[in-house]
């Protein structure tokens, strides 16, 4: 029972990270119709980034995790803005493929400067011991990475269904033809969109310098199970990609501990289910069709 | 207040509308009657800036909107009630309505939205593709009043509605009417179209073929009808 709860717990954790690069994905393709294949390498940057700002500049975890994302968020407008706005008007498949690009191009600038090998980053110092829960204890950065992800995914949520920002991305998501001849200038809300789903990646990565293997390709494997995770939740649907998110989390963590006699039944659980999903239900579990216009 | 001269457009190779040219004076309702695939919604899309291969001019109070992209369009006082009614599943029906700006000098407020459409007020916290077809249709014709737009492009605001609500459309629409809100209609229900309208184009192959006033049309109501296929 314990075994089970604490498999449960580290699948909830890993789901934490799925799910917020999931959202940042998702609120970026419902906006701009761009599968941002970057998203990986912006998780990565942030990593990179937390662990750059205590070696080079001795800023610790706390301001990390409040530069870093700002600062990833406006790259992430930045790119937007210069890369993949002009490309806009063309076939969906040039983004993704401007994406790939800038994947591989972030990951070998950073190779080139720091390598290949992974650089530890210590725990803060205030999250360092482990939390009781009676029965079993679990590590207390842990607990809070979970509880962080957790509300700034109600975060989130409540601003696109409470906001009037929010109102205007839904609709922008569902119908964009439609918001436009509505008066709304979508097209002022895209940069921004993009921007914050980039620094939703880089509050993923700085939680994950502390607790995974800082290096560059960190994202590049990552980011493979998080298109998988979008495409069971639904591309588009935010709800979707939380809760495929945690879910897939949990399938994973589960199938290594009680499948470690299998591998590769564990390791391609997630894409077996994102075929069955697919062949159930096209637009994912929580996806709607698209909309004519 | 509306003013389409030359206008041409098409998707890819075919040709949608050939040289057609219109106005719509404030305080009028000028109905386009046709089959289907004349190009009567084109036409409506064209003037609302959502049609990209077109040619010719379009002008609002003597502006000429050129290549004015829709959200610019729409807060000049446009007001599009698309064919398939526009609702959407992820926005309740308040947000629906609330969701453009008011871009006219007499937005509606919620509140007259409300009293003139009581359905829409019992079901006001419901995602909006859960109303009725006739809901629906209610909504978009009251999110364009609310906004207070000075000319309506109405995409068949009756299609699939009970009598009752046929004759509830054509009362708002001669109300707003004479406050001066121009409406462009495409409609297939001669009946409704003659009791709300002024003029009547008769649009086939992306052409007008014939203009008609209200006596015209009822006189010739048989013909039409066969014509049109209804």
């Amino acid at each position: 029972m314990s075994a089970f709860l604490q498999h449960t717990f580290d699948g909830l954790v890993s789901g934490a990270f799925l799910a917020l690069l999931a959202l940042g994905l998702s609120v970026i393709f419902g906006m701009l119709r761009v599968v941002n294949f970057a998203h990986g390498a912006f998780y990565m940057l942030g990593a990179v980034g937390t662990y750059l700002l205590l070696t080079e500049f001795g800023i610790p975890f706390w301001w990390a995790l409040l530069v870093v994302p700002l600062a990833l968020g406006a790259f992430g407008m930045a790119v937007e803005r210069t890369l993949v706005h002009p490309l806009a008007r063309l076939d969906p498949l040039y983004n993704f493929l401007l994406t790939f690009g800038l994947t591989l191009v972030l990951q070998d600038l950073v190779k080139l400067r720091y390598g290949t090998t992974s650089s530890p980053y210590g725990t803060p110092s205030a999250l360092t011991g482990t939390v009781d829960f009676g029965l079993f204890d679990f590590p207390a950065y842990r607990v809070f990475v979970l509880s962080f992800a957790v509300v700034a995914c109600v975060a989130v949520w409540w601003l696109l269904g409470h906001t009037r920002v929010g109102m205007l991305v839904r609709a922008a998501t569902e119908r964009p033809e439609l918001t436009r001849a509505l008066g709304i200038d979508v097209g002022r809300w895209v940069t921004p969109v993009f921007g914050f789903g980039i620094a939703l990646a880089g509050v993923a990565g700085v939680l994950a310098a502390p607790m995974r293997a800082v290096n560059p390709l960190m994202g590049a494997d990552l980011v493979i199970v998080v298109f998988a995770v979008v495409v069971i939740g639904g591309l588009g649907s935010i709800f979707g990609s939380v809760a495929a998110g945690f879910g897939i989390g949990l399938v994973q963590a589960w199938g290594e501990s009680y499948l470690d006699q299998w591998p590769i039944v564990a390791q391609t659980s997630v894409f077996v289910i994102m075929a069955a999903v697919l062949l159930w239900r096209p637009a994912g579990l929580f996806g709607r069709e698209e909309a004519p216009a | 207040m509306l003013r389409v001269e030359g206008l041409h457009a098409w998707y890819g190779e075919a040709t949608v509308l050939r040289d057609v040219a219109l106005t719509v004076a404030p305080g009028e309702v000028v109905t386009l009657v046709g089959r289907n695939g004349a190009g009567k919604s084109t036409l409506l899309r064209a003037v609302m800036g959502l049609h990209p291969g077109q040619r010719g001019t379009v002008s609002f109070d003597g502006r000429d909107l050129g290549s004015l992209p829709a959200h610019r369009r729409a807060r000049l006082g446009l007001g599009w009630v698309p064919d398939d009614r526009g609702a959407y599943a992820s926005l309740t029906v308040t947000e629906n309505l609330t969701l453009p700006p008011a871009v006219g000098p007499a937005p509606w407020s919620l509140d007259k939205v409300y009293e003139t459409f009581p359905v829409l007020h019992e079901r006001r916290n419901s995602a909006a593709t859960q109303l009725s077809g006739g809901e629906q249709q209610m909504l978009a014709l009251a999110r364009v009043l609310r906004m207070g737009a000075r000319l309506l492009l109405c995409d068949e605001p009756t299609e699939g509605l009970a009598p009752l609500l046929v004759t509830r459309v054509a009362d708002i629409l001669r109300q707003v009417r004479d406050q001066g809100t121009a409406v462009l209609l495409v409609e297939q229900n001669l009946r409704f179209a003659t009791g709300v309208a002024d003029r009547h184009h008769l649009l086939a192959e992306g052409r007008v073929v014939e203009t008609l006033r209200n006596d015209e049309v009822r006189e010739r109501e048989g013909e039409l009808l066969t014509y049109l296929g209804i």
